[in-house]
């Protein structure tokens, strides 16, 4: 459902990305994992067709982002990070702009509408302005609009970051509720959610992918469970790179 | 290309909507248009001296039309991108599967229906003109016409603009820089230092690219069809180069 194709991009002679290359089927859920400027996010704006690469591909249920971007973009929900929304609209105003985007017929524009809604657990909020919901509701609106269009492959930028245990409970449910119907890419830098979101991890560093298994294959790889490990090899990519 | 112009009109509806509600979600259109219209009142009425003119026609209103909008139509435009980079949302716009030639023209299209909703607004100096003697009606709703596409090309100069920095502020200001180079190249005070310094061929060539200019004879009730295509050229080009601009995002963004 995604490929990635020896995705690289660059910054002012900095490599953020060099070479990313996986794939991704239905029913896995990725947890993409790194430090802070590890290339994370940069991979997924373009997995989500935001940033241009300056090599490589990514195919999303066969389409190119690069010859065939709104085609693959269809198929494509995407919560970027901080989950940026217009803060003047209510969450359903919000879901019928994103509806218009997506090009959805009337109705099941509106059918889509009520099961995202539901889905998110927003239906309390749905009618009140964004600017004046909490952080989690507006992460879980944020997450009913990249739901909306049923898209073979979610990607989502920290989903949890910044919301209280309760509220990551109700995302995490979500996301397994999804899962076993799309491929999920997930970034976050908290490890101790790998395990309970995911059925595969994947470590990058400094634009590198370093490590790749199941959260509990690379738990045993150190003695200090997934932690170590992360520490292990995203240290040992900036040895090399030093 | 079918699909291009699916995608772009898809891109037009959304971000049309999603605009349009913006303005009037804020107190930005309806300050815009308060201010606009006591300012054109102010001008036309006093400034002009429209009663001592003892003639019933509109000129002295529609004279300030392009001065004004140069000052107020960047203050419209001003938000349109720049607003986007700076909330974030223009990662969200465009992980979308629309056309940016749809986004940018939705933007467009919405400030150029509150500038057309201010321009409507000031209907009763129509009126009043009627009241008091008989004008050539048809010339000045042509001149209404041609304001209204003219207010098109101040606003895309601005929506470009914006598309090019983070802050609104700064986005105001290159607009009105803008606005004025191509207002002011009409000017006689510019038009005779640039004909003394470069010679008069020069001159007229850059009296061309002046609002002033061709918006003179709309003010006179002439259809001029160059002046037309000029103005709509202009949309036409600042879209362009708006569409390009953000385009390039996605190559440099960080």
């Amino acid at each position: 459902m995604l490929e990635l194709k020896q995705l690289t991009k660059s910054f002012d002679g900095h490599m953020a990305v060099e070479k990313a290359a996986f794939s991704l089927n239905k029913g896995e859920v990725l947890g993409f994992l790194g430090p802070n400027g590890a290339g994370k996010s940069t991979t997924m704006r373009m997995v989500a067709g935001v940033m241009e690469p300056d090599h490589g591909d990514v195919l999303i249920s066969g389409h190119s982002i690069i010859t065939e971007r709104r085609e693959a973009q269809r198929r494509l929900g995407y919560l970027p990070e901080g989950a940026p929304l217009y803060a003047d609209m209510t969450p359903v105003e919000f879901l019928k702009f994103m509806a218009r985007a997506y090009r959805m017929p009337r109705k099941p524009a509106r059918q889509a509408i009520d099961r995202v809604i539901a889905d998110a657990r927003i239906g309390n909020v749905a009618s009140r302005r964004i600017a004046t919901l909490s952080k989690g509701y507006r992460r879980r609106v944020g997450l009913a609009g990249a739901l909306l269009n049923d898209p073979d492959v979610l990607v989502l930028d920290e989903p949890t970051d910044g919301l209280d245990p309760i509220q990551k409970r109700a995302v995490r449910a979500l996301i397994a509720r999804m899962a076993p119907e799309k491929a999920i890419l997930i970034s976050t830098h908290t490890l101790e959610e790998v395990p309970a979101m995911c059925n595969r991890a994947i470590i990058i560093d400094r634009g590198r992918v370093v490590a790749d298994g199941t959260p509990e294959s690379l738990a045993a790889q150190s003695p200090g469970g997934l932690e170590e490990t992360f520490i292990t090899v995203a240290g040992a990519a900036e040895a090399d790179v030093a | 290309m079918k699909q291009w112009a699916r995608d772009t009109l898809t891109g037009i509806r959304a971000s049309y909507g999603r605009e349009l509600r913006a303005y009037f979600a804020t107190p930005l259109a309806y300050v815009f248009i308060a201010t606009f219209l006591m300012l054109i009142g102010f001008f036309t009425w006093e400034a002009s001296s429209f009663f001592d003119t003892g003639t019933a026609d509109l000129q002295p209103f529609f004279y300030w039309h392009p001065w004004l909008y140069m000052i107020f139509l960047p203050a419209l435009s001003m938000r349109l991108w720049s607003d986007e980079t700076a909330a974030g949302t223009s990662e969200l716009l465009l992980s979308l599967p629309v056309s940016v030639t749809g986004l940018a023209a939705g933007k467009l299209l919405a400030a150029w229906t509150v500038s057309a909703l201010a321009l409507l607004l000031t209907c009763p100096m129509w009126l009043t003109v009627n009241y008091l003697g008989t004008p050539d009606n048809a010339a000045i709703l042509l001149s209404y016409l041609m304001s209204f596409i003219m207010a098109g090309a101040y606003l895309s100069i601005g929506a470009a603009m914006s598309s090019l920095v983070t802050s609104q502020v700064l986005a105001y200001v290159i607009g009105v820089v803008a606005a004025f180079l191509f207002t002011a190249a009409g000017w006689p005070m510019v038009l005779g230092a640039v004909s003394s310094a470069l010679g008069t061929g020069i001159g007229e060539l850059v009296a061309q690219f002046s609002f002033l200019t061709h918006f003179e004879t709309a003010e006179r009730g002439v259809l001029e069809v160059g002046s037309l295509v000029f103005f709509l050229g202009v949309i036409a080009l600042w879209l362009a180069l708006n569409v390009l601009w953000v385009n390039q995002r996605r190559s440099t963004a960080r």
